[in-house]
């Protein structure tokens, strides 16, 4: 009888050493002659129990981790291969009680299933959304897609359906649909999670897109830090060309959608969707003035839908189930769910795909229990560089797009870093400036000069030289860039800045030095 | 312009190859990068003149994005995350372990050529903070020891020839 054990190809559960664990396990079923089939699957997304190796149990998929190749002799000799009792034995992976509380759409299969296999994926579910949009006329698919309430995963939030609605009502020969790709927020990782777990969600969800709008061509611009997610794709990609759901005629309705995935080239700047636009085009990764807005005017002068990997990944569902299923689920005008990435100092971080309405709170310890280093959580970053720093007493806050603007935070892209009270706020402030300095794509002044300067006035003040002048200086330097920057880069540079001046002046006060004038 | 072959060869093959596509500059800097390890101050306006560009056009392109080099790396290339996720889990502290370790600053050779050490803005490895990359390989949760352990996996210092 073949046994089929599953260890993740992820990037995250490879830096934890899933090649090696693979390797061994194989070897010893080698060895001890065992009929084995190895499946490379995505991650869980359960990153502290990495490598997370399960094997395929009459009673369901049983769980072991975290696996080293050391413990892999004595998992064979206590039985793993049939679920038997070892120390690392986690039970029945569907009842691990951080996967039991999502509410997991988007990520229903990652981690299931062989991302590179067609036939799991079609056998999972997939491309049902594709064959129910071919079947409707567009602008019933972008009904569909409007009301689900679905709203830019990217972290801008704006309705996807009116994008796409504006894109399908430019008469144009030619239309493009591009997905950014370019993850640059600490803390984020849920793009990546799902390219590499489950690349063809995400070609369904772009040739969705593609059939609604009118558009016959889509690339992912993907960010070069992404290696493994560019490989994933660029199979999966092939497997689906061969199979006719890419192509001249998708599965003989005769629409036809190609793909390609480009590569960027290490600028944060990029996740910006006019800067990704120029940077498609071969350029200097340098932001358009808007209007025109890219639904418009795009790629090449062309009418353009720019999404981001999450949501559209998350239409496939939308159409497959309903605008109502997906609308189902959220709170007030977040609707949907969010694929929450949980990192930094965190016990358990990992990918949290929750209903909108979850607390920070919740996130943080009913998930997350806590810092790794076992001392108090003093502060969180939401929403990557850009994002506000929230203090403890924000941490009730729900995970929604407005409650989290009313409390002048961002949700972003999700991600949520976690620092102890060992962290130095008047730093962080230093490094988001310092971070938009080497990001600023210089076509504003705000942004390209008042970065540097922020640097050099946050080193004054925590330097004690004219300290309550200087931090005068620096709120009128971050009002400055919130009003007179082109992009969000600039714009957004000041809220990590601001939110830790006032929620952490003290740290800007320490005495590194008495006040010198 | 004397111009070494090898180089010539490998722009006329990135020219061939992409082109004629749309948008192409970028996909033949990588093309040209994999293959040489860096873009050379020739290809340029070898790439521009290929393009109907001017050579500043393709100049700023190589030079706006931090992952196109001019100049050739290190043997091993030692790539850290400096980003919030890692800073929260010591990533500062392994950063300067690592610059003690090969004794170079961020964007620097060793002068014997083994070593580049590079900062990088995430790796999407944030729950496994801190993050580095090392010969195009990922690891997290990487303390200083194991730092030292996967220098030293890289093998034995060659002997200086005398």
């Amino acid at each position: 009888m073949t046994t089929t054990v599953f260890i993740p190809r992820d990037a995250s559960a490879l830096s934890l050493g899933a090649e090696a664990v693979a390797g061994a396990v194989f070897a010893q079923a080698a060895a001890s002659k065992v009929d084995l089939k190895l499946v490379r699957n995505g991650s869980r997304g359960l990153f502290w129990l990495e490598p997370l190796i399960e094997v395929a149990t009459p009673a369901g998929r049983v769980a072991y981790g975290p696996v080293t190749p050391r413990d892999v002799p004595a998992l064979f000799a206590a039985g793993f291969l049939t679920g038997s009792a070892h120390t690392l034995r986690l039970g029945l992976t569907e009842d691990i009680p951080y996967l039991k509380r999502q509410e997991r759409l988007t990520f229903a299969r990652v981690g299931l299933t062989d991302p590179l296999s067609l036939s799991d994926y079609v056998a999972q579910g997939g491309y049902r959304g594709l064959r129910r949009a071919l079947e409707l006329a567009p602008e019933a698919i972008v009904k569909e897609v409007t009301d689900s309430g679905l709203r830019g995963r990217g972290g801008a939030a704006f309705p996807t359906g009116i994008k796409w609605k504006t894109v399908l009502d430019q008469k144009s020969a030619q239309k493009y649909v591009t997905c950014n790709a370019d993850e640059g927020d600490s803390g984020t990782f849920a793009d990546r999670m799902l390219m590499e777990g489950d690349p063809l969600l995400l070609i369904e969800g772009m040739t969705i897109a593609g059939v609604a709008v009118g558009a016959t061509h889509g690339y992912i611009y993907l960010r070069v830090e992404y290696p493994h997610a560019l490989r994933t794709l660029n199979a999966a990609i092939a497997a689906a060309y061969d199979a006719h759901y890419l192509g001249r005629d998708i599965l003989g309705s005769g629409k036809q959608f190609e793909l390609e995935v480009r590569l960027g080239a290490g600028a944060y700047i990029c996740g910006e969707e006019t800067s990704m636009l120029e940077s498609l085009e071969g350029k200097r990764g340098e932001i358009r003035v808007r209007p025109p807005l890219p639904a418009i005017k795009g790629l090449f002068g062309l009418p353009t839908i720019v999404n981001n990997v999450i949501s559209l990944a998350s239409v496939p569902a939308i159409l497959e189930r309903g605008a109502a299923f997906y609308q189902n689920y959220g709170a007030g005008r977040s609707r949907g769910t969010l694929p929450i990435q949980l990192a930094g100092n965190i016990r358990h971080g990992g990918l949290i795909e929750k209903a909108f309405g979850v607390t920070l709170r919740e996130i943080l310890y009913d998930f997350g229990g806590g810092s790794a280093s076992g001392r108090p959580i003093r502060a969180v970053q939401v929403g990557g560089p850009l994002g506000a720093y929230m203090p403890e007493s924000q941490f009730d806050t729900a995970i929604d797009y407005e409650a989290f603007s009313a409390v002048g935070a961002l949700l972003g892209h999700g991600g949520i870093v976690a620092f102890d009270d060992t962290v130095d706020m008047a730093h962080m402030a230093r490094y988001a400036m310092e971070f938009c300095a080497h990001e600023s794509c210089g076509k504003c002044t705000p942004c390209r000069i008042g970065s540097t300067r922020g640097v050099e006035v946050i080193d004054r003040i925590v330097s004690g030289v004219n300290r309550a002048e200087n931090i005068e200086l620096l709120e009128e330097l971050c009002d400055t860039l919130l009003q007179g920057s082109l992009c969000g880069l600039g714009g957004m540079t000041p809220f990590p800045v601001q939110s830790a001046l006032k929620f952490f002046p003290q740290d800007f006060r320490k005495a590194r030095g008495e006040e010198r004038r | 312009m004397g111009s070494d072959p090898a180089v010539r060869e490998t722009i006329e093959k990135a020219l061939a190859r992409h082109g004629g596509r749309p948008g192409p500059l970028i996909e033949i800097l990588h093309a040209v990068q994999d293959a040489l390890g860096f873009v050379p101050k020739e290809a340029v306006p070898m790439i521009a003149q290929g393009l109907n560009l001017s050579i500043a056009e393709v100049h700023g392109v190589v030079t706006f994005y931090h992952h196109f080099r001019e100049q050739p790396q290190g043997r091993h290339v030692v790539q850290l995350c400096r980003a919030e996720a890692c800073q929260s889990m010591q990533g500062e502290a392994l950063a300067a372990h690592a610059k003690r370790r090969l004794a170079i600053d961020f964007n620097e050779t060793t002068a014997d050529g083994r070593y580049s050490l590079e900062p990088i803005y995430c790796f999407g490895n944030c729950a496994c903070a801190p993050a580095a990359m090392i010969d195009g390989e990922l690891h997290g949760r990487v303390s200083a020891e194991r730092f030292d352990e996967l220098i030293a996996a890289l093998g034995p210092k060659k002997q200086q020839p005398r």
